[in-house]
């Protein structure tokens, strides 16, 4: 990023979270933001967001979903002790688990893919760590007050109110935390057993744990780190840059449009009144007019703040916006030459094109999201729920036999993914003469061996294939075993080989 | 070595006087936390290595041993499989093949058992090998391959002078002992290949017919079958212990060879030597 030249200003005027300390001490201290309060469409949307998202996350463990007796009645469980993915109708073996993968695949170049269009609507909008931040700062201002107020408070006595206030605060913040440390608990375990549980002090160790670190670092988090999770510890600020071009919404000050900055009187200034409103109300602590920037989340609520004073100013709204860098410099281009005022707020407007939202980079992006769901739902539709496995013992590879014959022993086992028990016949197609004996199990009415499923689970047979002796048998002879259902269709087969001397 | 540390015109910071063709690095601060975070995690090693055994010769303060953490996992296993092993203990083979619940168990347990005790002779599948250690495996049994006959074997062993009821027997040595003379020996080695069609000396065979009939017939059959009762083996077939060539006849005929297979009574725990008898029964020549 950075295509654009940030309006230089003096030191002292920046923010000062992100101005450096002149003496090179070890460290940096973190300037605490106080955003203030901010309406306007981009955070109606953002609440909107906040509430859906919370709202899935905090209800979806108790979902039920009826799949008959003994099975988990959980509509979303990642069942560890049992090695299985319950989500809706789905259920994962951990043979699976490529399905997660394709997922998170799936994840990442959406992610790619709305990046390359609209910015980082991640962070700014459904990022956890913003969702809870922004929860845990709507918590803060209803106990504390907005921006001035609590500016105020923190800088007045340490008095009754302050601490009563405080620890009102943390209180909340602790609870919130420990709902949010609840539910991913829940997401393992049988949500109103492990909710009891947890309460009544019978849960396991492993369970209090995990509450325990999902909790305490959500307070952690959103309550104390906050901006600083995006500016020094997430990875993603770093390299999306990647995938944004000058084709990209990104939050931009119109700076053709607000430079030179000044009093609303007067001549020979831009529409920016220096109010720092944009400044106020962002959670990063940053200013949006110093241009494109790496603690920029892209949330877009210095966009309502500084429409809101437009419109109070009784000024076309956008000075900040969701604007792409291309129509960003086209604007400024088209007006470098007329002086401020609405001559150029309407030349700088005429200048701008649709953002270019089909372009190489986003195609691509399209095409693997494309591919990767092709693949996944293919995949998906033609998962087997009943497999059969056939591994052949290597010690001993075979067995001579008291007339000369040789004999190999099989261990074959039945992967059966549904509920289903009737027993399926197992047939062998081999050259004559092979004759093959399962342990430990009935014959059908041909004299097939019978094996049963076991449902949900793997069933495992030894069975034992001999050929007589006197018969010339090459080193390694393919065969096939093949189940069959009650209605003689093969529902599954596999091929191994047989093994005899050398000849 | 940094050349020239000069402080940074828009951010006010100082570089770190490395430059790379053009290129500085500011020298910006790590933020507060982030330090003392690293600050804590140098506390957290220490205070680590002082409750456990960190260093070669330390034990650490907590007394925490790898060691006793196994005994106890182990400990635990065997509380858990307890009430199975006492039903294993008690009942017999028979009952235990015809529990689904009870043989799945003792064949799983009977794998490992026979590795740990049992595969260091007969091979971990029970192949056996040539020499005098019997396939398990196959369908030739020298003392029987029922549940029963392989429980007695397997609790009391083979002439190992450790039980009473020990499978006992003993081949005369017909060569050693001048019982029978080389060219008699031979003639009756003849007869025996004669069972499995190969003798390769018809005359010599019809010679060891009378010598066989007198001196062999009583333990190993008329027609070479064997007899279990004796431990004789059956000689009409393709399987054996000490190789089937003339060569190998004929060794075995003079001065023959007998092994010898430890009781497991004492050794074993019962309901180990019921697993590994329905274990030994599934490798492919139970009876």
């Amino acid at each position: 990023m950075g295509t654009i030249e940030a309006p230089h200003r003096a030191k002292a005027d920046r923010p000062a979270a992100t101005q450096a300390a002149a003496d090179q001490p070890m460290y940096a201290s973190r300037v605490k933001v106080y955003p203030k309060r901010v309406f306007g469409k981009v955070r109606s949307v953002k609440w909107a967001v906040l509430i859906v998202c919370l709202v899935l996350y905090y209800v979806l463990p108790w979902l039920r979903w009826d799949r008959g007796e003994g099975v988990p009645d959980q509509a979303v469980l990642v069942d560890i002790s049992n090695a299985r993915i319950f989500f809706f109708w789905i259920e994962l073996w951990p043979q699976e688990i490529y399905f997660l993968a394709g997922g998170l695949i799936l994840g990442a170049f959406a992610l790619f893919a709305v990046s390359s269009l609209f910015g980082r609507l991640w962070c700014g909008f459904t990022c956890p760590q913003t969702v809870w931040t922004d929860l845990f700062m709507w918590v803060e201002r209803w106990i504390q007050g907005d921006r001035n107020a609590r500016m105020k408070l923190d800088q007045g006595p340490k008095d009754a109110n302050y601490w009563t206030r405080k620890a009102l605060t943390h209180g909340v913040w602790v609870l919130i935390a420990a709902a949010t440390g609840g539910a991913w608990v829940m997401y393992f375990n049988d949500a109103p057993t492990v909710t009891w549980a947890i309460l009544t002090g019978g849960a396991s160790l492993e369970v209090y744990f995990f509450f325990a670190l999902f909790a305490g670092f959500t307070y952690l988090l959103a309550g104390w780190a906050r901006e600083q999770v995006c500016t020094y510890m997430c990875p993603w600020p770093r390299f999306q840059a990647a995938m944004l071009d000058e084709n990209s919404l990104v939050v931009t000050y119109r700076d053709w449009r607000g430079e030179p900055r000044g009093k609303l009187k007067g001549e020979g200034h831009g529409d920016c009144v220096d109010c720092f409103a944009c400044v106020h109300v962002c959670p990063t602590g940053i200013d949006i007019r110093d241009g494109q920037q790496l603690e920029c989340i892209g949330c877009g609520l210095c966009v309502d703040a500084c429409d809101s004073v437009m419109a109070k100013l009784g000024k076309p709204k956008g000075l900040v916006a969701f604007e792409t860098l291309k129509n960003l410099s086209a604007s400024a281009a088209a007006t470098a030459a007329i002086r401020p005022g609405p001559e150029r707020q309407k030349a700088g407007m005429a200048a701008r094109h649709m953002p270019r939202f089909i372009r190489p980079r986003t195609i691509m992006y399209a095409g693997a999201l494309t591919l990767v769901s092709v693949v996944m739902l293919g995949a998906f539709l033609l998962r087997s729920t009943l497999d059969v496995t056939v591994i052949r013992d290597r010690a001993p590879l075979f067995v001579r036999l008291s007339d000369g014959g040789i004999r190999n022993a099989y261990t074959v086992k039945i992967v059966n993914k549904t509920r289903e028990e009737a027993p399926l016949a197992l047939v062998l197609s081999a050259p004559e003469g092979f004759r093959m004996v399962v342990q430990d199990v009935e014959a059908d009415a041909q004299g097939r061996p019978l094996l049963p499923r076991r449902a949900d689970g793997i069933a495992q047979y030894r069975v034992l294939v001999s050929v007589p002796g006197g018969r010339r048998l090459a080193e390694s002879t393919p065969v096939t075993f093949r189940l069959l259902d009650p209605a003689g269709r093969a529902v599954a087969s596999t091929s191994s080989t047989f093994a005899g001397p050398r000849p | 070595m940094p050349t020239k540390i000069e402080k940074d015109s828009l951010t006010g910071t100082d570089t770190t006087g490395h430059e790379w063709d053009g290129l500085k690095e500011l020298n910006t601060p790590l933020p507060k936390w982030w330090l003392y975070t690293f600050y804590a995690t140098i506390v957290f090693a220490v205070v680590w290595m002082v409750i456990y055994p960190s260093i070669p010769g330390w034990k650490g303060t907590s007394g925490w041993v790898a060691r006793e953490a196994v005994v106890a996992d182990v400990a635990a296993a065997q509380a858990r499989n307890a009430p199975m092993m006492a039903r294993l203990r008690e009942a017999t083979p028979a009952q235990i093949a015809a529990d689904p619940e009870m043989r799945a168990f003792a064949t799983a347990g009977g794998r490992v058992a026979f590795a740990n005790n049992c595969a260091g002779c007969h091979g971990a599948g029970g192949q056996g090998a040539i020499g005098g250690f019997p396939s398990l495996a196959d369908d030739e049994w020298i003392w029987g391959g029922s549940l029963e006959a392989i429980q007695h074997t397997i609790r009391h062993g083979i002439r190992a002078n450790e039980s009473d009821d020990q499978r006992q027997s003993m081949m005369p040595r017909f060569g050693a002992d001048a019982l029978l003379t080389r060219a008699q020996i031979d003639d009756v080695a003849e007869h025996v290949l004669s069972f499995t069609s190969r003798a390769t000396d018809q005359a010599a065979a019809t010679r060891g017919v009378a010598l066989y009939a007198e001196q062999c017939a009583s333990c190993h059959g008329e027609r070479g079958e064997g007899n279990r009762e004796f431990g004789a083996p059956r000689l009409a077939d393709q399987v054996w212990l000490y190789g089937g060539s003339k060569r190998d006849i004929v060794a075995m005929i003079g001065n023959p060879r007998a092994g010898v297979m430890p009781s497991w009574q004492g050794r074993l725990d019962p309901a180990i030597t019921n697993m590994l008898t329905l274990y030994v029964h599934s490798l492919g020549g139970g009876e």
